[in-house]
């Protein structure tokens, strides 16, 4: 063991090839993916068996395979509008995020002004209120605004409890522009917007996708707000939609089963696009 | 968003408890001020839309629960039954509530105790040169992705007394295994537990990765010419040069179980999680509060569970994550 740690060593030029590692390591690593991905394949797998399968043997495989189950989920529309809820959600929510969040931290990296401290120290304690702790009274503030059942409701407080954590992660990214560049450019006459279009931006784009990652997830996956502020099902985004609709039919275990299997598609579909954006901006963020 | 989710997006909030809440004020920009009325035009057109969210959806909120949270209210109108602190009182007194504060502190302990070794290990295995190891870390991680109402509706779909897994052990002649995994309960809290750790110990991995890739090798390399074993490396370098990560993760881990809500609403429901044992102070404000229409006892329950928290986290940065800010442990290893 020590030797392969040892030999790893890249004394020569000539790239080494992969070592292949103990049995151990891949045995362990095979249990650990099965016990990952074993209760995701059963939902996938049950939602191919009907329920007379299920109930006479909860956990066989498919015989013979049954399609109607996701077939009667995917022509069906409620499936496609919480789908469309979601997205319309998570996209206003990214959007509003990476357009406010900007224009903040814009000003906080790169401007010089009485409060600016202040200004940041404010935002930053957004990230001691999660929003569980605030869900009562932010119901009561949307209420108030007349923006329950719509999803206006949402994406706004949604819009404004991920603003901490966008604006901690691009103020250094802003900031990372050299004060010498900036002067420069504004002596050949560029303004400050100019600037922000031309050079900032473009530098801080790792910034901006992985804090748009970050707020689509969070909006996507969000239960606790929707529960409070949506009522009407045809407002439902997905994973209300998908309460609902396993306490609705829960006779129908196999149908629920494909209901699930199939709003689970669209987050990993998002994940395997944009794996190394979202491991590397945790990884950022931990070692920031 | 959901408890854990805002997890993820929090890593920067223990940077900034790191430095001991130095960094709330900005290193200074050496540029001339240019505070002409244009300059301020453009900071208030800038700042402003995102001050304005934020002040009226974050900061408004919580201060109003200060305020609801002494008067008995239905929530129609302005609240003008005042009880001063009765609510709380009732809450402290509640046992239903006593238990849920309980549960709240076994999953913080069980968490840190089932998920940090588990994770470390893993972490430490596959920080090794093995093949297919980025499809690993993929893998891992999945469970993560998935929101908590369809982890939780297809693991109760598993754990039903009728559902796969008692079907599995079934099948392979363990049927004597077979229990009742949600309502039991004995049982029902190591089912949360399990459930927990195999949605969360992804994120703690990734992070545990993350951090040991920021430790140079020529360490370990020196220490295996002088003939340490991989264990003694693992244990007298690797582990107390993660250490700063592994604090991190473990003030993410409290924080996220003292709020935790979605998978035990979801698996159990707000009446049933009480009897399984598994209820949250989330879950009993959401119950008392709003499902019931008392929304002064809810905001009076918000109030309790936020200062738990941060209380939590002010004891945790003032004593465990202030090492990091004297660096410590980092300091010393680059000094080494």
């Amino acid at each position: 063991m020590t030797a392969t740690t040892a030999g790893s060593r890249p004394t020569h030029r000539e790239r080494q090839p992969i070592r292949w590692g103990t049995p151990v390591a891949y045995v362990v690593a095979a249990i650990v993916i099965l016990l990952m991905l074993a209760p995701v394949a059963f939902i996938i797998l049950s939602g191919f068996r009907t329920n007379s399968q299920i109930t006479t043997n909860p956990a066989g495989f498919p015989n013979p395979w049954e399609v109607g189950n996701y077939l009667a989920v995917l022509t069906g529309d409620i499936f496609w509008r919480e789908v469309l809820n979601s997205l319309i959600a998570g996209l206003a929510t990214t959007a509003g995020v990476v357009i406010l969040g900007l224009m903040a931290s814009y000003v906080l990296a790169r401007y010089k002004f009485k409060g600016r401290g202040a200004l940041y120290a404010t935002f930053a304690a957004g990230l001691m209120f999660p929003m569980t702790v605030a869900i009562t009274p932010l119901y009561i503030v949307v209420k108030n605004l007349g923006l329950m059942n719509s999803l206006t409701g949402v994406i706004l407080p949604q819009i404004a409890f991920a603003l901490p954590t966008t604006i901690i992660i691009l103020v250094p990214f802003l900031k990372a522009i050299p004060d010498e560049i900036q002067e420069a450019a504004f002596m050949d006459g560029c303004s400050r917007i100019g600037f922000f279009w031309r050079m900032v931006l473009p530098l801080a784009t790792p910034g901006v996708i992985t804090t748009g990652i970050l707020a689509f997830i969070g909006s996507w996956n969000s239960y606790l707000l929707p529960l409070f502020i949506l009522n009407d099902e045809a407002m439902f985004t997905l994973p209300l939609g998908v309460q609902a609709f396993s306490s609705q039919y829960s006779v129908d275990t196999a149908r629920v089963l494909a209901f699930t299997a199939l709003s689970m598609i669209p987050a990993l579909i998002f994940f395997s696009v944009f794996e190394r954006r979202i491991v590397g901006g945790l990884t950022g963020a931990v070692k920031g | 968003m959901s408890v854990r989710e805002s997890a993820v997006a929090r890593p920067p909030q223990t940077d900034l408890l790191a430095s001991g809440g130095s960094a709330v004020s900005l290193p200074p920009t050496p540029r001339k001020a240019r505070a002409g009325w244009r300059g301020r035009l453009e900071i208030g057109l800038l700042v402003g839309p995102a001050l304005v969210m934020f002040l009226g959806f974050v900061i408004f909120p919580v201060v109003m629960a200060a305020y609801y949270g002494f008067f008995s209210w239905q929530g129609f109108g302005v609240p003008t039954q005042f009880v001063g602190l009765r609510n709380y009182i009732t809450i402290l007194e509640d046992p239903t509530f006593q238990q849920a504060l309980w549960h709240n502190v076994l999953i913080v302990v069980l968490s840190l105790v089932l998920q940090g070794p588990a994770a470390i290990l893993l972490a430490l295995l596959l920080n090794r040169k093995l093949r297919g190891q980025s499809l690993i870390r993929v893998l891992i991680f999945v469970p993560y992705v998935i929101s908590e109402v369809v982890v939780g509706t297809g693991w109760s779909l598993i754990l039903a007394t009728n559902g796969g897994l008692n079907g599995f052990l079934n099948d392979i002649g363990l049927g004597a295994l077979a229990q009742d995994w949600l309502a039991d309960p004995n049982i029902a809290i190591w089912t949360l537990m399990f459930i927990i750790t195999w949605k969360y110990i992804g994120f703690a991995v990734i992070l545990f990765l993350a951090g040991l890739q920021g430790i140079p090798e020529e360490l370990s390399e020196a220490a295996a010419i002088d003939g340490a074993s991989w264990w003694q490396i693992q244990r007298r370098i690797t582990l107390p040069l993660l250490g700063p990560t592994l604090r991190i993760w473990a003030f993410l881990s409290i924080i996220g179980s003292l709020q935790l809500f979605d998978l035990v609403y979801i698996i159990w429901g707000q009446y049933v999680s009480s009897t399984a044992g598994t209820s949250t102070m989330a879950i009993y404000m959401v119950t008392n509060g709003r499902n019931s229409g008392n929304y002064g006892y809810g905001n009076a329950v918000a109030v309790v569970l936020f200062l738990i928290s941060l209380i939590v986290a002010l004891v945790y940065q003032r004593f465990v994550l202030r090492r990091d800010t004297e660096g410590a442990i980092t300091g010393e290893g680059k000094k080494r």
